[in-house]
């Protein structure tokens, strides 16, 4: 009867614990938030400047007599960057569109074309290279630390970035034409 | 002494018979031994077995969640068939993977490469949730008896009648 009318008086946890306990929490829920953001994302946006990366080239690909791209040397070029593997199918259907471009474009030294090779190995990446006659500088990606720059989807995608480094078309999927790739770079050169 | 033609030819013949032989011999034991020293250095062609036991170590990242020795998609065919080539030309289990690590990142390791920290970090974690818990329960359920028969036991009753009434409860005792 007495128990009923008189609460108990109740002790909480220690102001310390509780201190952990939801800064522990908070942090876990920024972590989940900004993993949850990250994939909402997609791939970087045009009107993005394009932070320095490296590109390891492949044995037998040189840009100006270097056999590593460091992207901030190509400041004053146009760059297109295109994401690609030997095990891509969609890939297969604009090589030979990407190779037409570069040739069209190189006599010009205002476009410089990477092929960043995801996910892929070296062998196969070879025989791709070779069997669609590619000359523009290709490379690893290296712990695939270019495509998680980008964000990439999957590939192919090709990236358009201007002379000032800023970004200013993403190509999700392969292109089908070469004209398609002459009305993203043309107006970059104006 | 005279020597007709015929038996001149067989002499000749048996000479360059007699040159040949131990030529081919040499040429044979030659190409032999560099045949074997080419397969000593490329080893012995790994099975399927050898090779799935470093596949099913990695995870390609482009099939995330499928370990690459049961992964059906080309490019992990390809990987198994990189593995394949490295173990042939006698690399070790290690170095095949630390080649896949510099290559596409430490995440296409199944176990992470610094198991200490990685295990560590959520042990530490889950055993100050287990110790949070622990005491936040001995901290609920322990006033709410004890202190409230304290209570009950010290504070005076407010209304005299049940005063009274609890004195003659606790006689009848």
């Amino acid at each position: 009867m007495t128990e009923s009318t008189i609460p108990a008086p109740r002790r909480g946890v220690p102001l310390w614990a509780q201190v952990i306990v939801w800064t522990l929490l908070v942090g876990l829920l920024v972590i989940v938030a900004m993993g949850l953001r990250r994939a909402q994302q997609g791939t970087v946006q045009p009107g993005q400047t394009i932070d320095n990366f490296t590109l390891p080239l492949y044995s037998g690909y040189q840009i100006d007599g270097k056999s590593e791209i460091h992207f901030e040397d190509l400041r004053g070029k146009v760059v297109v960057i295109n994401f690609w593997a030997s095990w891509c199918k969609p890939c297969e259907q604009e090589a030979a569109e990407m190779q037409q471009a570069w040739a069209e474009y190189e006599p010009t030294g205002e476009v410089v074309f990477l092929g960043v090779d995801y996910v892929d190995t070296e062998p196969e990446a070879r025989v791709y290279l070779k069997k669609f006659g590619i000359t523009f500088a290709n490379g690893p990606d290296l712990a695939t630390r270019i495509s998680q720059y980008f964000r990439i989807k999957g590939v192919p995608e090709t990236y358009f970035v201007d002379k000032e480094g800023v970004l200013q078309y993403v190509q999700v999927g392969p292109f089908t034409s070469i004209d398609q790739i002459r009305a993203q770079i043309d107006p970059l050169l104006k | 002494m005279v020597i007709d033609e015929e038996t001149m030819k067989v002499t000749q013949d048996t000479k360059i018979t007699s040159y040949k032989l131990p030529l081919a011999i040499l040429f044979a034991l030659t190409f032999a031994l560099a045949l074997v020293s080419l397969v000593s250095a490329q080893g012995p062609t790994p099975t399927d077995d050898e090779v799935n036991r470093i596949a099913k170590q990695l995870y390609c990242p482009v099939c995330e969640s499928t370990p690459l020795d049961v992964c059906p998609t080309e490019a992990c065919r390809q990987w198994r068939d990189l593995i394949r080539t490295k173990l042939g030309e006698g690399q070790s289990e290690e170095q095949i993977k630390q080649y896949f690590v510099t290559q596409y990142g430490a995440r296409v390791l199944a176990e992470p490469p610094n198991r200490f920290a990685s295990y560590l970090v959520p042990a530490v974690a889950i055993l100050l949730g287990v110790l949070f818990l622990a005491r936040a329960f001995q901290m609920w359920m322990k006033p709410s008896i004890t202190e409230a028969e304290a209570a009950a036991n010290e504070a005076p009753p407010a209304d005299p009648y049940i005063a009274r009434l609890e004195e003659e409860l606790k006689k009848q005792k």
